[in-house]
This record gives C-alpha cells, sequence and structure tokens, in this order.
C-alpha cells in the first residue's frame, strides 16, 4: 500500500511538473521578444523589391547603431494572414507592410496603428516626398495612417511587340478595337490574352478597368461607401457582360482558369509567343526582366494603357492597380521602438540610393522629382510611361480586393471567378454581392 | 526510491496486475486533452455566439454566425462538396488499397520492391504533392504539353466539373499508399492454416479472397474507413494550396470554407459555427462507424486457427 502511494505521489508530482512546463511555455511564448528589446522589428515582403527592402535596412544598420531594426521577410499570401493575426494579439512588427485600404482602416478603428500627422507636420519634407495621389491611399478619416515604401504598380496591357508585328496588328485603343484582335489571333494560332485565372485576383484588373470605363470612379466608391444596390449599377453588369462576351469570343487562353499566377505561367504565356496580350500590374515588368531577360532587352515588351470604351463615363486616363505598398507603424510599439521607426522614416526611407536602386530595377518610386533618373534608366521607355501614367491619372483605385473589407473582398473574388467560366449571370453576381455590402 | 521498491518486487507486480494501473497514470494525457482539445472547443462555442474580426474587440452576437452559417448558400455547397470528396474518396480509395495491400502482403521479393515504391508518396508533405500536381496540371507548361500527349492537357482546375475528380484524384494518390499499409499489416494476420483448410476444401483463389480474407479484414476496413472519412472532414492543406477553394465555390470543402471564413473574411464568429459544425459532424461519423463494428469488438475472430 504504501508503494502504491509513493508511486502515485511521484506520478502526481510529475503530472505538476509538466503542468508548471507547459504554464512556463504558455507565458514566455506570448511575450513579445522585441519589447525586451528596444529596436523596433520590421516585417517585409519577399519579391520584387526585397533586395531593396534588405540593403536599404542593412545601410541604416550600419549608419545608426541607435536606430538598428531587426529584419524579417515573409512571402506574400503568408504574410497576409500572419501580420494580422500577429497585430491583432499585440504581437505585430514596429513597421507594418501593408497596401492601404480595408485593411488599414480595419487596423485603425482597432487601434493597432498610430497616426502620422504630427510627424509629417514637424517633418514637412517627407510629406513633400511623394505624389499626393499616392500618399491619399495612407490617409483614413483626414489623418495619415501609411506611407510609402515602394514603387507605383498601376495596371497596364503588356503585349509582345513581334507578335503584333508579325500580323501587322496595332495594339487596341478602345474596347472594340480589342474584340475585332481576338478573332485575329485566334485564326492564327494565337491566344489574344494570358490570364492566371486560377489565382483568381488576376480576374479583378479586368472588372476594375472596365467598370472604371464605363461607368467612372464613381461606381466603386458607391460601392466602398455601401450604398444599398451599389453592385447593381448599370455599369457594374455591363462590365460583367462585355469580360463574359470576350469569354465566350475566346479572348482568354484556353484553361486559363488552371493557369496559377505563382509561378509567372501567364507571363511565361506572354514571352514564350503563346499569347498576344496580357492585363497585369506593373510589378511584372520587374518579373519578366528577372524570369526573360532577353525578352525585355530586345524590346519585345510593349506596353499600353488598358483601352476606351466607346460612350463609356469614365476618363480613359484613369488608372486602377496598387498606389504603392505603405509602412504603417505600430501603436503597441515601445516609445523607443516608434522613435527608431520615425528617425527610419525620416532618414532611411527614399534616400537617394533606395531611390537609385528602385528604379534601376525597373520600377518607378512614388515620389517626386525623379524625372532626370528615370529619363536615364536602361529601362527608360516603361519607367517613363509608368510615371506619367500616374502623374496624369485623374484617379488612380486601388485594387479592389484591398480596398473593400476583407469580407467583401472574399466573396467578391469567388463570384468573379464563376463570371469567368460561365456559371453565373453578371445579375446573380450583383444579387450575391448587394448581400455583402456593409459586411 | 530504488530503496524503497527493492524488498519486495514480486508483490509490486502482483498488485499492478491484480487493480491495474493507477489512475494518476492518465493524469498527464487527460491534461494535455484537457489544455489542448477540451479548452479550445469551449473557446470556439463561445466565439460562435459573438462578433470578431481578429482585430477589434469581441461583442456578442446571440445567434447572428449561426444563422449566417446555417443560411448561406455557400456553406451548404461546402457541405455538399465535403460529402461528395468522402463518398468518392471511399469509393476510389477503398478498392484500390484493399487490392494492393493484399498484394505487398505477399512474401516474394519483387512485391517487396514495389511495396517500397508505392510508399513514397507518403514522404511528401501534403503542401509539396499539391504544388508539383498544380505545375504539373497546368495546360500550357505542364505534363500535357510536356509528354506531347495533348489529351493531358485539360482544364484541370479551373473546369467545375473536372476539378473535383482531380482534387479525389490526387488525395487518393497521396493517402493510398497509407491505407495499403494498413491492410497489408491486417493480411498479414491471418492465420496461414485459413488459406490452407480452405485449399483442401478445393477453394479457389477468388473464392479465398471472398471468404476468408475479406471477412478477416472486416475491422481492418473498418479502421481505414475511419481514418478516411474523418480524414475528409479535415482535408485542408492539399486542397488549399492546390485549388484554394476554386473555381468558384467548387471544391470550397466544409474545412478550408471554415479557413477562409476566419482568415480570409475575418469573420469568426461565423468561422467558430462552422467549426462547431465539423466537431458535431466528426464525432457523429465516427460513432456511426464504430457501431458498425458492432460490440462485440472482444469478440475473437480466430476461433478454428
Amino acid at each position: 500500500m504504501k508503494m502504491r502511494t509513493t508511486t502515485s505521489l511521484i506520478s502526481a508530482a510529475s503530472a505538476i511538473t509538466l503542468a508548471l512546463g507547459l504554464a512556463a511555455c504558455g507565458s514566455s511564448g506570448p511575450a513579445d521578444p522585441a519589447a525586451d528589446s528596444d529596436s523596433p522589428t520590421m516585417w517585409a515582403l519577399t519579391g520584387s523589391s526585397e533586395n531593396i527592402f534588405r540593403s536599404s535596412v542593412e545601410d541604416w544598420n550600419k549608419a545608426n547603431a541607435d536606430d538598428k531594426i531587426n529584419q524579417e521577410f515573409f512571402a506574400n499570401d503568408a504574410y497576409k494572414t500572419k501580420v494580422r493575426t500577429a497585430v491583432g494579439a499585440g504581437e505585430g512588427p514596429t513597421f507594418i507592410y501593408g497596401w492601404g485600404g480595408g485593411v488599414l482602416k480595419s487596423y485603425v478603428d482597432a487601434g493597432h496603428v498610430g497616426d502620422l500627422d504630427q510627424f509629417l507636420a514637424d517633418n514637412p519634407e517627407v510629406k513633400e516626398r511623394y505624389i499626393p495621389s499616392v500618399l491619399e491611399n495612407g490617409v483614413i478619416d483626414g489623418k495619415t495612417y501609411a506611407l510609402p515604401n515602394n514603387n507605383m504598380q498601376p495596371v497596364v496591357l503588356y503585349y509582345n511587340k513581334q507578335v503584333f508585328e508579325d500580323m501587322g496588328v496595332e495594339p487596341p485603343e478602345t474596347w472594340d478595337d480589342l474584340m475585332a484582335l481576338v478573332p485575329e489571333f485566334n485564326d492564327a494560332g494565337i491566344a489574344p490574352f494570358a490570364l492566371a485565372g486560377q489565382s483568381k485576383w488576376p480576374n479583378l484588373m479586368w472588372l476594375s478597368y472596365l467598370v472604371d470605363r464605363i461607368g467612372g470612379p464613381e461606381v466603386f466608391q458607391a460601392i466602398l461607401d455601401g450604398e444599398e444596390d451599389a453592385w447593381s449599377d448599370p455599369a457594374v453588369i455591363e462590365a460583367l457582360a462585355k469580360i463574359q462576351e470576350l469569354v465566350d469570343a475566346g479572348g482568354f487562353i484556353n484553361g486559363f482558369s488552371s493557369i496559377a499566377a505563382d509561378a509567372g505561367a501567364d507571363s511565361a504565356l506572354l514571352y514564350t509567343d503563346k499569347a498576344a496580350m496580357m492585363l497585369h500590374g506593373g510589378w511584372v515588368y520587374q518579373n519578366l526582366k528577372n524570369d526573360a531577360p532577353e525578352f525585355v532587352e530586345s524590346g519585345e515588351v510593349g506596353f499600353v494603357p488598358f483601352p476606351e470604351v466607346e460612350g463609356g463615363a469614365g476618363d480613359p486616363a484613369n488608372v486602377v492597380g496598387n498606389p504603392a505598398n505603405m509602412w504603417s507603424v505600430s501603436s503597441t510599439a515601445s516609445e523607443q521602438q516608434k522613435e527608431s521607426a520615425l528617425n527610419y522614416l525620416k532618414d532611411g526611407l527614399f534616400s537617394e540610393e533606395y531611390t537609385q536602386a528602385m528604379i534601376d530595377s525597373g520600377a518607378v518610386p512614388a515620389v517626386n522629382g525623379i524625372e532626370d533618373q528615370l529619363a536615364a534608366s536602361e529601362d527608360k521607355d516603361f519607367v517613363e510611361f509608368v510615371y506619367g501614367l500616374a502623374q496624369d491619372a485623374p484617379s488612380f483605385q486601388l485594387s479592389w480586393d484591398q480596398a473593400l473589407s476583407p469580407a467583401q473582398g472574399d466573396a467578391m473574388l469567388a463570384n468573379l471567378d464563376q463570371i469567368f467560366i460561365g456559371e453565373i449571370t453578371p445579375e446573380e453576381f450583383a444579387e450575391n454581392m448587394n448581400a455583402t455590402l456593409g459586411k | 526510491m530504488s530503496t524503497l521498491l527493492k524488498p519486495k518486487p514480486v508483490m509490486r507486480v502482483r498488485g499492478a496486475r491484480a487493480e491495474g494501473p493507477s489512475a494518476w497514470m492518465v493524469v498527464p494525457a487527460l491534461a494535455f486533452f484537457l489544455v489542448f482539445a477540451v479548452l479550445p472547443l469551449l473557446g470556439v462555442v463561445f466565439l460562435s455566439f459573438t462578433n470578431w474580426n481578429g482585430l477589434g474587440a469581441i461583442t456578442w452576437a446571440g445567434l447572428e454566425s449561426w444563422r449566417t452559417a446555417l443560411t448561406d448558400s455557400v456553406t451548404l455547397n461546402a457541405l455538399i462538396v465535403t460529402l461528395k470528396i468522402m463518398v468518392y474518396s471511399l469509393l476510389v480509395q477503398v478498392p484500390i488499397s484493399l487490392l494492393l495491400g493484399v498484394f505487398t502482403a505477399g512474401n516474394q521479393r519483387y512485391r517487396a520492391v514495389l511495396a517500397v515504391l508505392y510508399f513514397v508518396p507518403l514522404l511528401l508533405s501534403s503542401a509539396a504533392v499539391a504544388i508539383a500536381f498544380k505545375a504539373l496540371l497546368d495546360p500550357n507548361f505542364g505534363m500535357g504539353p510536356g509528354l506531347g500527349l495533348p489529351i493531358l492537357a485539360q482544364n484541370w482546375l479551373g473546369s467545375a466539373d473536372l476539378v473535383l475528380f482531380v482534387v479525389i484524384f490526387v488525395i487518393a494518390w497521396q493517402f493510398v499508399p497509407f491505407h495499403t499499409l494498413i491492410y497489408q499489416g491486417g493480411v498479414r494476420q491471418i492465420p496461414a492454416s485459413f488459406y490452407e483448410a480452405a485449399q483442401i476444401d478445393g477453394a479457389g483463389r477468388i473464392q479465398q479472397f471472398f471468404h476468408i480474407t475479406l471477412p478477416q479484414l472486416k475491422y481492418t476496413i473498418i479502421t481505414s474507413s475511419t481514418l478516411m472519412v474523418l480524414g475528409s472532414l479535415a482535408y485542408f492543406d492539399l486542397i488549399f494550396v492546390l485549388t484554394a477553394g476554386g473555381p468558384g465555390y467548387a471544391t470550397r470543402l466544409l474545412p478550408l470554407h471554415m479557413y477562409l471564413t476566419g482568415f480570409r473574411a475575418n469573420d469568426m464568429g461565423a468561422a467558430s459555427a462552422l467549426g462547431v459544425i465539423l466537431v458535431v459532424i466528426g464525432l457523429g461519423l465516427a460513432l456511426v462507424l464504430q457501431r458498425l463494428g458492432g460490440n462485440s469488438r472482444s469478440a475473437s475472430q480466430l476461433e478454428g486457427a
């Protein structure tokens, strides 16, 4: 009997030790390691601007031993989920990488990011650095919560110059031109448009541009404001109908909804002469420089603005895309971290080397006064085209999936996918989406 | 401690046998179960009655999330998709893995070599499998054009009619080896004397399979089917990476719908309600499958062996 008591005591003791051990893990886990140290943390994205972010922080850390930044990199999709969870738990980084729009607004509403108004008032040169229409994307309810950190990414119509030359045709200026090109390319055995439909978000570029061209930016503004039945606007219905017409006419490559954008299978269609055109974001040019340097260097890659829709109310100079990515400063960071972060935003971000490195990568930073550098760039044609496009645009609309609340954005991409594969009608789309307004 | 135990080692063993191990032994496992399963589950039940976007304050919502989750046509569709994947997976995987299991249970050397090859997919992570198949199924740069077989260049992931079968195929490709392993073990447990007796009675190979192998594998079939059915309630990683639920909602099964509702649409309330539904369905199915095995689980199948 005594022995049994001893063994039970031992097992009880080990259970308690175990429980304590667990509790210890529990308490050490959530404790923010960055809160102990005074250096700010930065979560940045891998991909087109990765090297620029990296070398900027390395140089900054060398020159500013007191304001050292701890930098980490994440892949796009993984980052979007991770950062939200971390910010919600109060464990986010000091520098929060974002797109502006609905997600930034949800951070602001929950009090997770600090406003930069005082900082901008104290340092007017920071504000003057940026192109106003781009800076506007970090403004929520009249206050600035985020500053652009990379390049302007308008969506443009890329085309393969060689293919166009061989066929003796010109890139489309109007929607009718575009529809007229479709049978010509199909007859020649070349797909008119490449599209990575499997990734869903590339589909959205078509809808955003068509709605803007047909009805102007007010149509989407009404949706953003949550006005009743805003998705039933005739411009939305007409844009969706035009998309389905284009799909039915064979405008997109066969099996486009099986193509994923992650590995660049859509751009590959363009530079392997399998597709003639592709509607895509400005970052594709940077990727093309890496994936198909000979295609870019030989000047075969062409780019024009999205065509005009005859009789449409929208200004054909309007642009949609990502004005730029942005840094926000976490409001849960320590005072010391915030101070170092602001110092970096003031002196490190868009330093001369930063801006130059960005231009060298084939991108156009969202700052003023870079005309000379752009003219000297080896990608002069493209960077000047993008710069002009963004500067002259009466409206630079943020990608809808970022501008809308996450719940609406998710439903929109799924429903739009069904439009492209012909499973639902434009009216059904409007009905499904009207149900999400205000969510 | 050893000095305490040494004097009467025999008694200790006897005592343990008579009374079973101390109930305290269950404490560590129970503590783990409480902390990592029951507590989170209670948290999910609580969250399902609230409104929370993952960032701001949690507010009481009553039955609103449940109403959203239960009346949403996407949820109904997700249930149907889950059911389809479950049934088709069973229909595809059970016969294949049963036959492969019987085949690899043989002692011939070439079968051992083949068995090792069959088990390779088991070593790969679901994400890797999904990424590989996504690349292979690309209609322009995938296996169709690569092998010069246009028939393989279909709109595999983009057609709502095809994609479900692609998903079921990839799931089967990944999990058949695992179930084969289970069946192989089951078949090897059947005493050889059964087959000898059957041979003396003049039973052919097919008769032996249907009258000895199959009935003897009853519990193996139940175990493997339970894993398949419950597994299809948890398929997430593979489908998330392969199709992300698309095109449209064609492959958005319940666990994926729960994840996307919670972490894409940031509606934790509705996602929690979906989570509770998943748990209830899962427990119900597990119970039914266990019942199928009959209550006399201790009854021997080896009488006369």
